[in-house]
């Protein structure tokens, strides 16, 4: 534990609202979230935030940091804050409920939108699908699996805050997962919900989804994927 | 607009810059050859005049043109002032006709 304080900048409001500023003792391997949830249990309990594992797999705790949307639970304050400042707001692209905490639904209903659900032909009865791990289709398939739906990346993404219907990255993203699964049915129906000026065409490949996905994962390699998919499709008379 | 027409218009534009890229390439060389020798107005219409290849190339330049530039343009009238629906199509529509009446024009004032 040092002496120094952290100056942090918190949003305080819903859609109007205004940064209030906390002081928060600095410790060592400290992190955001961790400034967060000392703001609310000593300084100041009416702030609302949202968090459940604190260790990087639920993913709820993201929000925006010094203008980065961001893990908070797997952000350090070291890395973070520039001259003992810091500044926390909710994740971007989404309604603000209070403070810290955002409206998801939004970004839940377009993975709906965009046929995100696995849907298969195969009862109990039958057999297992044999699909091959190493096979091409199931390795871009598994490349973008790992999704667990934080929305940092709706939160960097710039089509949506120019377009309010683009699906997103993480739920093209998604679709794309199930155009490249053998065992998904519904496939001409999910090119067509995400063709598109809302789906996979309005991407201009900018890659801040994959540049701030905590997962490593690259939405911009699967929505040019559909792209691919997509036009085929089409191009086939099958869209 | 359905899926497969927005479809369509996205691949329209991807073709029609892999064509422009081409025909910018050879019309600047062109130009810079042109030039380089000092050839003028006159020598120039000489050798476009009735020149078939010469039309053919300049046409498929100008009609790429037309459509790629309105198709772009979709997407900056949406984004930048929301602007979305039948009206921009219909405008962009006529700026597509626009361009290729002009492109043409031209093609054709220094084919025929």
């Amino acid at each position: 534990m040092t002496d120094r304080a952290l100056k942090a900048r918190v949003w305080r409001g819903a859609a109007e609202g205004a940064f209030r500023e906390y002081e928060v003792p600095r410790h060592a391997s400290q992190t955001v979230l961790d400034v967060v949830t000392h703001i609310q249990r000593v300084l100041d309990p009416t702030l609302a935030y949202r968090y459940a594992c604190r260790v990087g797999m639920c993913g709820s705790c993201a929000m925006t940091v010094n203008g980065v949307p961001r893990w908070t639970c797997r952000t350090h304050v070291d890395k973070a804050a520039k001259n003992d400042r810091i500044e926390i707001a909710p994740l971007k692209n989404l309604p603000v409920i209070r403070d810290l905490v955002t409206d998801m639904r939004e970004f839940f209903d377009k993975w709906a939108r965009a046929k995100g659900r696995f849907e298969g032909n195969r009862t109990k009865k039958d057999d297992f699908a044999r699909v091959r791990p190493e096979s091409a289709a199931r390795m871009q398939a598994d490349a973008g699996i790992e999704c667990i739906g934080c929305g940092v990346c709706y939160g960097a993404c710039d089509v949506v805050s120019w377009n309010r219907d683009y699906l997103g990255p993480a739920a093209l993203n998604r679709a794309w997962t199930l155009v490249m699964d053998a065992r998904a049915t519904g496939r001409a129906e999910r090119l067509r919900a995400v063709a598109g000026d809302a789906g996979c065409h309005a991407c201009h490949t900018h890659m801040s989804c994959t540049e701030r996905c905590p997962k490593n994962l690259s939405p911009t390699a699967g929505i040019a994927g559909l792209k691919r998919a997509v036009a085929k499709a089409a191009l086939r008379g099958e869209l | 607009m359905s899926a497969r027409t927005e479809t369509i218009l996205w691949i329209a534009q991807r073709a029609s810059a892999a064509l422009l890229a081409a025909c910018v390439l050879v019309h600047l060389a062109t130009v810079i050859y042109a030039v380089q020798g000092g050839l003028s107005a006159a020598e120039i219409l000489g050798r476009t005049r009735g020149n078939g290849a010469w039309f053919a190339f300049y046409s498929v330049f100008v009609l790429s043109a037309a459509l790629h530039a309105p198709i772009g343009l979709r997407s900056v009238f949406s984004e930048w002032f929301g602007w979305r629906g039948a009206s921009r199509d219909i405008a962009l529509a006529l700026f597509a006709m626009f361009i290729a009446w002009m492109g043409m024009r031209a093609v054709i004032a220094v084919f025929a």
